[in-house]
Parts: C-alpha cells; sequence; structure tokens
C-alpha cells in the first residue's frame, strides 16, 4: 500500500511542456486570423453563391474552391470562419476585461474600506451564486432584449466575483505589509497606495485569473449564439455558426460541425496555457 | 443543530428573495411592468387592470411588497403561450427536466468519482495523466458541439437512437449523456485532489501499514474521507448542470425547461422567464439548504452538541 502514500516527485513535465508550447502556437494562431480576417478570407463572409450551395469541404468530396465547403446559401466556411473568430474573441476579450476591472476595483474597494461596502459585495457575490450564470444572462436578454452592447456588457458581468474575492483577500494582506505604512508615512494618497503599489503586487494572480475565466467566457458568447440570443445575423460568430447549422446536420454536417471544433480547439488551448500558468505561480505546488 | 437549521433556512429566504428582488429591478428598470407581462396587443383596459392588480401605480416600496406577495400567492403573470397561467405552463416542464437532470447529475457522479479515484490512486503515472486530460476535454467541448456529434454518429450514422424529441428512455440516453459527461471531468478533478489530500493524512499512512487488499484500504479508508468534500460540489454543479440543460434540451428538442425558457427568451414572454428564475434559485436554495444539513448530520467534526 505504500506505493499509494508515497510522495512521488513530479517527472521532468516535458510532455506538459509540449502541450503548453502547441496550446500558445494555436491561440496565437487564432489571434492572426482574427487581425488579418479580410486579407485572409477567400471569399466575402456574406458572400452568396447560390449555384455553389452545400459544397462539401475538401477530402470529403470537395475542392480546393471552398477547402471547408459552403453552407446552405453557397457562402464559404473558412472566410465565415475567420470573421466569426474575430468577433467571438473581441467578444469575449473584452468581457472579460470588463469583469476583471470590476473585480479588481470592488475587491479593492471592499479590501480598502471595509466596513458596508464589504458587505453589500458580499450580499452581491451571494446572489450571483445564487442562480447559473446562463439562466441569469437569458433572463437579462428576455427583459431588455438583445443588443450587441447589451450582450458585451451583460457577459462581462460572468466570473467578476471570482477577481473580487481574490483581490480583496491579497489586498488585505498586501494593507499589513510594511511597504503601505511607510508609504503612508512618507504622505502617499490612499488612491495611489492602492493603484500604484497594492495592485501591481496582485497583478499575476489577476492575470492567471483571467486566463482560466476566457475560455468559459468563450464557451458562454457561443452557447447563448448557438441559442439564437446572443450575436444575432448577419454578423457571425462561432456559436451562431453552430446554430444556424444545426438545421442541415443530417445533409451538410460540416456547416455546424466545422465551427464548433474551432471552438473547442480554441477553448482547449487557452485551458491549456491558463492551467499551466495556474501551476507555475502556485506556490504551494513547488 | 438547531441553529444550524436556523441558519440554513435563513440562508434559503435570503436567497429567494434576493431573486425575486433581482427580478422586480429588471422588470422595473427595463420598461412598463404591466406591458411586459401581457401579450403586446392587449387591450387599454387589460393593461390598467393588470397595473391596479399588481399595485404599479402605487409607490415603489409598496409596489415591491405586492409583488413578492403576488409571487408567493403563486401568481407569476401570464404566459403569452394561450395567455395560460405562466407557473402553470412551467411546472407541467419540470418532470421531464428533473428526469433529464436527474439521470445526467447521476452519471456525473458514477463516473466523475470512480475516474477521479482511479486517477489518484495511479498518481503522476499513465491512469492519471490521461484521465485528467480526459477531464480538461469535456471541460473544453462546448455541450452543444459534443450534442451534434452524438446525434451524428448514434442518429445520422448509425441510426440507433433518434436525433431529438422525448420524453421517452430511448430519447434520454444522448441528452443524459451530454450533460453527465460534461460534469464528470469536474466531479474527477475535484474527487482526484480530495482523495489526495486524505492519502497525504497521518491516519492513512498507519493504515496502509495493515496487510489489506488495494480495493479495501480505498474502501473502508480512503473513500469515507474524500467522499465527504462531494456534497460541496453536489450544489456547485447542480449550476452547471441547470445552465447545460437549456442548451442540451435545445439540441435534442427534449421538450423540458430548460428549451422553454430559451424559447421564451427569443419570444421576450416575461412571465415566464421570471418564472424560471424565481423557481431556479428556490432549487439551488433548496440544494445548498441540503447540503448544509447533510454535512450537520454526516460530518462529526461539525457536531457541536
Amino acid at each position: 500500500m505504500t506505493d499509494l502514500i508515497a510522495p512521488r516527485h513530479a517527472r521532468p513535465r516535458r510532455r506538459r511542456e509540449i502541450a503548453v508550447v502547441l496550446a500558445a502556437g494555436m491561440v496565437i494562431l487564432f489571434i492572426l486570423v482574427a487581425i488579418f480576417a479580410e486579407r485572409l478570407a477567400p471569399y466575402g463572409f456574406a458572400t452568396i453563391d447560390l449555384r455553389a450551395r452545400n459544397t462539401s469541404p475538401l477530402f470529403f468530396g470537395g475542392s480546393f474552391r471552398h477547402i471547408l465547403g459552403t453552407d446552405e446559401l453557397g457562402r464559404d466556411i473558412l472566410s465565415r470562419l475567420m470573421i466569426s473568430v474575430r468577433v467571438s474573441l473581441v467578444v469575449s476579450v473584452l468581457a472579460c476585461l470588463i469583469a476583471a476591472t470590476i473585480g479588481v476595483t470592488l475587491g479593492l474597494a471592499a479590501a480598502f474600506l471595509r466596513g458596508w461596502v464589504d458587505s453589500l459585495i458580499r450580499v452581491a457575490i451571494d446572489f450571483h451564486a445564487s442562480v447559473p450564470f446562463l439562466i441569469f444572462a437569458l433572463a437579462i436578454l428576455a427583459f431588455f432584449g438583445n443588443n450587441i452592447v447589451l450582450f458585451v456588457v451583460l457577459l462581462g458581468t460572468y466570473g467578476w466575483e471570482r477577481y473580487a474575492r481574490l483581490v480583496r483577500a491579497l489586498a488585505l494582506i498586501e494593507y499589513e505589509k510594511g511597504y503601505v505604512l511607510a508609504l503612508r508615512r512618507l504622505g502617499a494618497g490612499e488612491m495611489a497606495i492602492a493603484v500604484k503599489h497594492v495592485l501591481p503586487n496582485v497583478a499575476a494572480i489577476i492575470i492567471v485569473n483571467m486566463t482560466i475565466a476566457l475560455p468559459e467566457l468563450i464557451l458562454l458568447e457561443s452557447g447563448l449564439s448557438f441559442l439564437g440570443v446572443g450575436i444575432q445575423p448577419p454578423l457571425a460568430s462561432l456559436g451562431n455558426m453552430v446554430g444556424l447549422g444545426r438545421d442541415y446536420i443530417v445533409t451538410s454536417w460540416w456547416i455546424a460541425t466545422i465551427p464548433g471544433i474551432a471552438i473547442f480547439i480554441l477553448t482547449l488551448s487557452i485551458s491549456t496555457i491558463g492551467d499551466w500558468l495556474r501551476d507555475v505561480t502556485d506556490p504551494s505546488l513547488k | 443543530m438547531t441553529r444550524t437549521v436556523l441558519t440554513a433556512v435563513a440562508r434559503l429566504v435570503i436567497t429567494v428573495l434576493l431573486a425575486v428582488t433581482f427580478v422586480f429591478v429588471i422588470l422595473r428598470v427595463s420598461g412598463d411592468p404591466a406591458r411586459a407581462l401581457l401579450p403586446v396587443d392587449a387591450p387599454e383596459d387589460q393593461i390598467a387592470a393588470v397595473r391596479a392588480e399588481w399595485g404599479l401605480d402605487k409607490p415603489l416600496p409598496e409596489q415591491y411588497v405586492t409583488y413578492v406577495m403576488k409571487l408567493a400567492s403563486g401568481d407569476f403573470g401570464l404566459s403569452l403561450n394561450d395567455r395560460q397561467p405562466a407557473l402553470r405552463v412551467v411546472v407541467e416542464k419540470i418532470p421531464s427536466t428533473l428526469l433529464l437532470m436527474g439521470t445526467g447529475l447521476v452519471i456525473a457522479f458514477t463516473v466523475g468519482s470512480a475516474l477521479g479515484l482511479l486517477a489518484a490512486s495511479y498518481r503522476g503515472r499513465a491512469p492519471d495523466r490521461l484521465i485528467m486530460s480526459l477531464a480538461i476535454f469535456v471541460h473544453s467541448i462546448p455541450s452543444f458541439l459534443f450534442g451534434i456529434l452524438l446525434i451524428l454518429l448514434f442518429a445520422v450514422a448509425l441510426r440507433l437512437l433518434p436525433s431529438g424529441g422525448g420524453p421517452s428512455l430511448l430519447h434520454l440516453l444522448m441528452p443524459a449523456a451530454v450533460i453527465g459527461l460534461s460534469q464528470a471531468g469536474v466531479v474527477a478533478r475535484f474527487v482526484r485532489s480530495s482523495t489526495l489530500e486524505v492519502l497525504a493524512q497521518p491516519y492513512i499512512t498507519v493504515a496502509s501499514l495493515k496487510p489489506l487488499p488495494r480495493w479495501y484500504f480505498i474502501r473502508a479508508h480512503v473513500l469515507p474521507g474524500s467522499a465527504l468534500p462531494l456534497l460541496t460540489l453536489f450544489g456547485f454543479s447542480l449550476g452547471g448542470i441547470i445552465a447545460g440543460a437549456a442548451i442540451v434540451e435545445s439540441v435534442f428538442a427534449w421538450p423540458g425547461v430548460g428549451r422553454f425558457l430559451v424559447f421564451s427568451v427569443a419570444r421576450r414572454d416575461v412571465a415566464v422567464v421570471q418564472t424560471i428564475v424565481v423557481l431556479v434559485a428556490t432549487m439551488m436554495a433548496f440544494a445548498n439548504l441540503a447540503t448544509d444539513l447533510l454535512y450537520a448530520i454526516f460530518d462529526p467534526r461539525l457536531r457541536t452538541s
């Protein structure tokens, strides 16, 4: 039985490093596609070619004209995929930044002001945990209707509580340290201490947390768009491509499956990097 | 014990009230609640009637009290669907959703715990690495893609299962598998780390010196310690399963609350949406209550009196 409990020292983590490098390469590829989408795309993302409807992808009976095939209106899947990658990435990265900003601000405020601000924020966190975010998002979209600004802001309320809780706890520790006292004695303003000195010391953890939240946001964005209540046509996103292609899976499986696989590769790559970053920065694992 | 029960019940009431308050606030902020609760073509006198009935001509605090009382008495407004009471239309669909979620939950916890235990007992070796990679995989795959791939395989290519509809046992298999397996990864990771924590305890070192077969050692010494934290996970993964149900029911056309919610959001059927939000919050609050109480019963460290 001793083999069950013997401390097993970490083996050389080569395999994992290879996975992280591959994942990073994938993410860079996705970012490049998002930036240069129009220049890379062989066709316009909304260009309809009714003579080339439902063309199969290359190697599945298709040709080089449409490498990933076309959809029910003859639109080139590859071109639509590139624009969708941009839309999905921009929406989820913006949402991620909004969530981090809200969470960090509230976390710092709670640590700094304590008292009723602290209690109020804790109530908000409790509420956030009481309804699954997807249900909360669906409710907001039902009451207010859908537009892209609301959609991004709405996604930006996902996961703020994790930053708030982390930053509050970490900032409370920082405030006990000598350098804060020294800065106060030197006459630094409280605002300056919080933003210029305490914040940089907790920045690494915030960034790790963002890498972990980003794939979840991509899944949320694509989930809501898939359901038809997120990004609306004519704009394309990875989720709404899957949603629109779902009606044709029996006859043209590639329309829904290809963007779905793109989401999977993207989230898997970012998660791999996020997990690795967390383990590397977590002192308790060393 | 009485104290534990009272705090747990208080938490339940507060959570449900928070959800009701949330719906009240967005209903007020998003426009005229009387119009929102009625079909678009409702005549003016009907709107006036609803306004009077829900106390919308009174000051805000009074409106809030009326609103809470209304919901407490089961009046959530009329659904756009044949103008039936929203609560009744939603409640009709609860059994099939509970069936789906329950099956999914069972799959998630049996598959997840088994894999988590296996990973922990082979820590750092091939089975562990394989299981943990699988856990990241299912965490990253969008549930709608997972569903579509299953449909392509089992309904389109093999023609073994119906692609959607229900509710019947055959229709249940694929959606329950998607919900269960998506959550199984989280369960596996959780069970693995809680088992490793237990393995590091001194009493395990002592127990490991006894000449016991491996399975007995795990069952008698490791499992009791590592199973309890699963209660926490239950409350946590319930949220994931509810959210998953909304997407998965839509993919497989399963006639449940989740699909109805998505349908109602697209139609902006506010009465139905507010009913579902309050019911979900209530359900999650009861799950948390159950978790708290079960902890108090099963964890000897929490038995104060």
